[in-house]
C-alpha cells in the first residue's frame, strides 16, 4: 500500500517539477535570450572614423546656417538626393488609404487633434523640420542647401533651431563648433523633436519623453543609462538616410517597419506558449504595461475652451496639482495623465485617416482608425499579418469644425505679430478659420463649432524589464481583465458559455445531492430496508 | 468469502494514473478556465499542457494494452441485467441485496459500469484528447482550414470538463457500495477482490472452461476426461482452499485486518507489502 502512494506522489511531484522548472525567469539576463543584428554595449567600438575638426572648410566664417550645408555637401555629395526623398524632409510620402486610393500623406497635410496643422503656421512648425525656411507653402523643397544637416547629426547638444524662425538655427549657435563636432545622430538629436511633438515634453506619444535620455530600467529597458542606453537608430536602422519605422500614428500601410523581432526573433521567450502569443499579440502589449512612466502625457485636448483671457487681456496658463498646463488661454483645457494603462485594439498595421476635406460622418471624429479584428487572420488577412493585440495610446480632443460644410477645420494658430488673423495672437476663431481653410484652399462656411475627436497612438517605446510585464492573470481573468474590451473573440480564462456553465454546475450540484441522500440512505437503513423488502 | 486476483498491474497503473493525471488536469483546468485561483495561471496551463501529453502516452499504452489482452470485451455495453443493476443501488442496497452482477475475471464490469466506461472511453476522453489539441495547436492552422474561433472547441472541452467532474463525484461514492466500504477500493489498489463463494465458484467454472476448451486441441483422446479431471481438481481445490478459508474467517471484523488475513491463504503467492 504505501509502495503505491509513494510512486503515485513521486508521479505528481515530477510532473509538478516539470511544470515549474520550465519558465522564463524574470532575472535572466541579456546573454541568456537570443539577440540578433545588435552590437552590445561592451563590443562597441566608439572611436569616430572621421575627425571633422580637421577639416578647412568647416573652420571659415559661416554667414548662413546653408553655408554650413554647402559645405557639408562638398564631401558627402550625394547625400542631399537622399535626404530629399525622405519623409523627415518632405513632411509626406505616398501610402494607400483604404477606399480613398494613394494619397501624399504626413504633417504637411494631416491634421491631429493636437495642434491640428501645420497649414498656415509653418514658420513656427517647421522648428522641427530637417530645413531651411520653410515658413509657408512656396518652400523649395529642391534646394539642397535649405537641407539641416546639423539639427541631426550635432554631437555638441549646443545646436538649437529659433523659435519662430521655419526652422533657421538660433542665432546664438556656433556653427562652427557644432559643423567640426558632427556624429550618428544621439538620442537627443531625434529627441528634440520626437520628444517635444504637441507642444511640449512626452505630450503627443506618451512613451517619448526627454527623460529617455538618463532613465532607469524601470522607464525604458533599452535606453537606460544603467545598461545597453541604446540610441534611436540602435533600432530604426537606417541606410541612405532612409530610416526603418513609422509613426503607426500615421501610416496607412503596414510597411518599412522597425520590429522587435528584428533583434529578439520571433522565438524570444524559452516558453513556447508564451511565443505562441505572438500569433495575435504584439510585444509591446505585455512588454509595455504603462506608458508615461516618467512624465506626464496628455489624454484629452479641449480646444473648445481656449480665449478666456486675465484681466488684463493677456494670455495666461493654469496648471494642475502635479505642475501640468490643464489651461492656456491659446489652447484650452487639457487633462495631463502618468502611469496610464493603455487601451488595446487589434491591429494589423493598416491606419485609415480623417483627410482635411473628409466629411465627419462619426462623433467623436477618429482623426485615425486602426483596422484590425480577431476574424483579421487566415485566409481573411488584409495585411501580411493578422491582426494583433495592441497597447494603444487614445488621445481625445474637442476642436473646430464647420458646422455646415461638415469638416474638420485648419484654423491658422501662428502669424509673427497681432492683426494677422492667428488665433495665438488675436483669439478670434472665425478669423482664424477664415484665414486658415482659405490658405489650404477650402470652402469655409463662417459657422463653426466644437466637436469631439479621437486619435490612436500604438505605443512602441518605454519597454519595461521582463519582470514588470504583464502576466497571464492581466487578461487570462474574468472581470475587468486588461482585454475586457476586446469581445470579439474567445478568451480562455475570461470567456465562457453561460449555458454550460449553469448545465455544468448544475450536473455536479445534483451528482453531489444524489449521492449524498443515497449514502444517506444507506446510512439509515443499514441494510434493514423494509420498504425495499416488501419490493 | 474469497479473495480473486481481478485487477492486473497495468490495468492497475493505468487506472491510478488515469486518477493522478485526470484530478491534474481538471485542477489546472478549472483555473485555467478562470473558475478558480489556486496555482497561478502559468503553472495552470504548464502543468495542464504537460499532464495532457503524459494522458495520451498513457491512453496509447491503454489502448496497445486492451487490444493485446482482449480486456476491450470488458466495456462492451449490454442491457442484459441492467435492470437488475438499476434495481439493486436504487433499492437492493438498502436491504442488502445480493449484487446482481457477480465479478469474474471474464466479465468484472456490471451493464451500468460498461455503458459508463464505455462512453467515457469512446465519447468523453477521445472527444477531451481532439478539442484539446485543438486547443494547443489553435495557432498553427493549415492554410484553408482554419477555425473562425476557439469557443466551440472550448466549450466542448468545458462541458465534458464538468462531465468528468460529475463522473468522478458518482465513481468516487459508488466504490463505497462494495462487500466493505474500501473493498472495491483496495481491489484497485492490491489487484484482490473479496467475493462470494458462489462468485469464486462461478470464476472457477468459467476458467476450468476457458482451459479445457484450450486444451482439447492439445489431448484429442482424452478430452473429455481431461476436462472433468482439471474441472474435478479444481473444485476440490477450491474445497478446501473454502475449508481453510472459513476457519481463519474473522468474524464481525472489518477493515484491513479482515482483508490482510484472507490473502493468506490464496493457492496464488503474494508479497507482503
Amino acid at each position: 500500500m504505501k509502495k503505491y502512494i509513494t510512486t503515485l506522489l513521486l508521479v505528481f511531484l515530477s510532473t509538478w517539477l516539470l511544470a515549474y522548472g520550465n519558465g522564463d525567469s524574470p532575472q535572466d539576463s541579456i546573454d541568456s535570450f537570443p539577440i540578433l543584428n545588435y552590437i552590445l554595449k561592451a563590443d562597441r567600438n566608439t572611436n569616430p572614423s572621421v575627425d571633422h575638426s580637421k577639416f578647412d572648410i568647416l573652420h571659415q566664417t559661416f554667414d548662413s546656417a546653408q553655408q554650413v550645408t554647402a559645405a557639408c555637401l562638398s564631401c558627402h555629395t550625394e547625400r542631399d538626393k537622399e535626404i530629399m526623398t525622405t519623409s523627415h524632409w518632405l513632411w509626406q510620402r505616398e501610402e494607400k488609404i483604404e477606399g480613398k486610393g494613394v494619397v501624399p500623406l504626413g504633417k504637411r497635410n494631416i491634421l491631429n487633434n493636437f495642434c491640428i496643422g501645420t497649414m498656415g503656421s509653418e514658420a513656427t512648425c517647421t522648428r522641427c523640420h530637417i530645413g531651411y525656411g520653410w515658413k509657408d507653402k512656396y518652400f523649395d523643397f529642391n534646394e539642397p542647401t535649405n537641407i539641416d544637416c546639423l539639427v541631426c547629426h550635432d554631437n555638441t547638444g549646443s545646436y538649437k533651431k529659433g523659435k519662430g524662425m521655419a526652422g533657421l538655427p538660433d542665432p546664438s549657435v556656433d556653427l562652427n563648433f557644432v559643423s567640426q563636432n558632427v556624429g550618428s545622430p544621439t538620442k537627443e538629436n531625434c529627441g528634440v523633436c520626437h520628444f517635444w511633438g504637441g507642444g511640449g515634453n512626452n505630450v503627443k506619444h506618451g512613451e517619448l519623453d526627454i527623460a529617455m535620455l538618463d532613465c532607469s530600467p524601470e522607464v525604458d529597458v533599452h535606453m537606460t543609462t544603467e545598461g545597453e542606453d541604446m540610441s534611436c537608430v540602435d533600432c530604426h536602422v537606417t541606410d541612405k538616410h532612409q530610416m526603418s519605422g513609422k509613426v503607426y500614428a500615421l501610416s496607412s500601410e503596414n510597411k518599412d517597419r522597425a520590429t522587435c523581432v528584428y533583434c529578439h526573433t520571433d522565438k524570444p521567450h524559452k516558453d513556447n506558449i508564451l511565443n505562441d502569443h505572438n500569433a495575435r499579440v504584439a510585444c509591446q502589449t505585455c512588454h509595455i504595461p504603462v506608458y508615461a512612466k516618467a512624465n506626464a502625457t496628455k489624454m484629452i485636448w479641449d480646444w473648445s475652451t481656449a480665449g478666456r483671457l486675465d484681466d488684463h487681456g493677456h494670455s495666461m496658463h493654469e496648471n494642475d496639482a502635479d505642475g501640468n498646463h490643464n489651461y492656456l488661454s491659446i489652447k484650452g483645457n487639457f487633462v495631463y495623465d502618468d502611469h496610464v494603462i493603455p487601451e488595446y485594439f487589434w491591429f494589423n498595421g493598416i491606419a485609415g485617416h480623417q483627410l482635411i476635406e473628409d466629411k465627419i460622418d462619426t462623433i467623436p471624429v477618429q482623426m485615425n482608425s486602426l483596422s484590425g479584428s480577431y476574424l483579421d487572420k487566415g485566409l481573411n488577412m488584409k495585411s501580411s499579418a493578422p491582426s494583433k493585440i495592441w497597447p494603444v495610446k487614445v488621445h481625445r480632443g474637442k476642436q473646430i469644425y464647420d458646422t455646415e460644410n461638415m469638416t474638420l477645420i485648419q484654423p491658422k494658430l501662428w502669424a509673427p505679430n497681432k492683426g494677422e488673423g492667428a488665433y495665438w495672437k488675436d483669439f478670434d476663431w472665425d478669423k482664424a478659420s477664415r484665414i486658415g481653410m482659405e490658405y489650404v484652399g477650402l470652402p469655409y462656411s463662417g459657422s463653426y463649432d466644437f466637436v469631439e475627436t479621437e486619435m490612436y497612438w500604438p505605443l512602441n517605446h518605454q519597454v519595461s524589464p521582463a519582470s514588470e510585464s504583464l502576466q497571464c492573470i492581466d487578461c487570462h481573468t474574468r472581470p475587468n481583465g486588461r482585454l475586457a474590451g476586446l469581445t470579439d473573440f474567445y478568451l480562455p480564462g475570461r470567456d465562457f458559455n453561460p449555458f454550460v456553465e449553469t448545465a455544468g454546475i448544475s450536473l455536479i450540484l445534483a451528482s453531489l445531492i444524489g449521492v449524498g441522500f443515497h449514502m444517506f440512505c444507506r446510512m439509515v437503513f443499514k441494510g434493514n430496508c423494509k420498504i425495499s423488502e416488501e419490493k | 468469502m474469497k479473495k480473486v486476483y481481478l485487477y492486473k498491474r497495468f490495468e492497475r497503473f493505468w487506472h491510478w494514473g488515469q486518477t493522478i493525471l485526470i484530478l491534474l488536469l481538471i485542477f489546472t483546468g478549472f483555473e485555467i478556465h478562470g473558475t478558480t485561483d489556486f496555482m497561478g495561471y502559468a503553472s495552470a496551463v504548464r502543468i495542464h499542457n504537460i499532464a495532457a501529453w503524459v494522458f495520451m502516452v498513457l491512453i496509447v499504452f491503454a489502448v496497445f494494452w486492451h487490444i493485446t489482452t482482449d480486456e476491450w470485451k470488458h466495456y462492451l455495453p449490454t442491457i442484459k441485467n441492467m435492470r437488475a443493476q438499476l434495481d439493486y443501488y436504487i433499492v437492493g442496497i438498502f436491504n442488502n441485496a445480493p449484487h446482481p452482477t457477480k465479478k469474474r475475471t471474464l466479465s468484472k464490469l456490471n451493464p451500468l459500469q460498461r455503458l459508463t466506461y464505455f462512453a467515457l472511453k469512446v465519447l468523453l476522453i477521445p472527444s477531451m484528447v481532439i478539442t484539446g489539441l485543438l486547443y494547443m495547436y489553435f495557432n498553427y492552422p493549415l492554410p484553408g482550414i482554419e477555425m473562425k474561433s476557439l469557443e466551440l472547441v472550448a466549450v466542448i472541452h468545458t462541458f465534458i470538463a464538468y462531465l468528468l467532474l460529475t463522473f468522478l463525484i458518482i465513481h468516487l461514492y459508488l466504490i463505497t457500495t462494495g462487500h466493505t466500504v474500501t473493498s472495491n477500493l483496495n481491489a484497485m489498489i492490491t489487484g484482490w477482490e473479496i467475493m462470494d463463494d458462489d462468485e469464486v465458484k462461478e470464476i472457477v467454472t468459467e476458467a476450468v472452461e476457458e482451459a479445457g476448451m484450450k486444451i482439447k486441441p492439445i489431448d484429442d483422446e482424452n478430452d473429455s476426461v481431461g476436462h472433468d479431471e482439471i474441472k474435478n481438481l479444481v473444485i476440490e481445490a477450491l474445497k478446501e482452499t473454502e475449508e481453510k478459508v472459513d476457519k481463519k474467517k474473522l468474524k464481525g471484523q472489518k477493515g484491513d485486518h479482515h482483508i490482510h488475513d484472507l490473502m493468506k491463504p490464496k493457492p496464488k503467492t503474494k508479497k507482503e507489502e
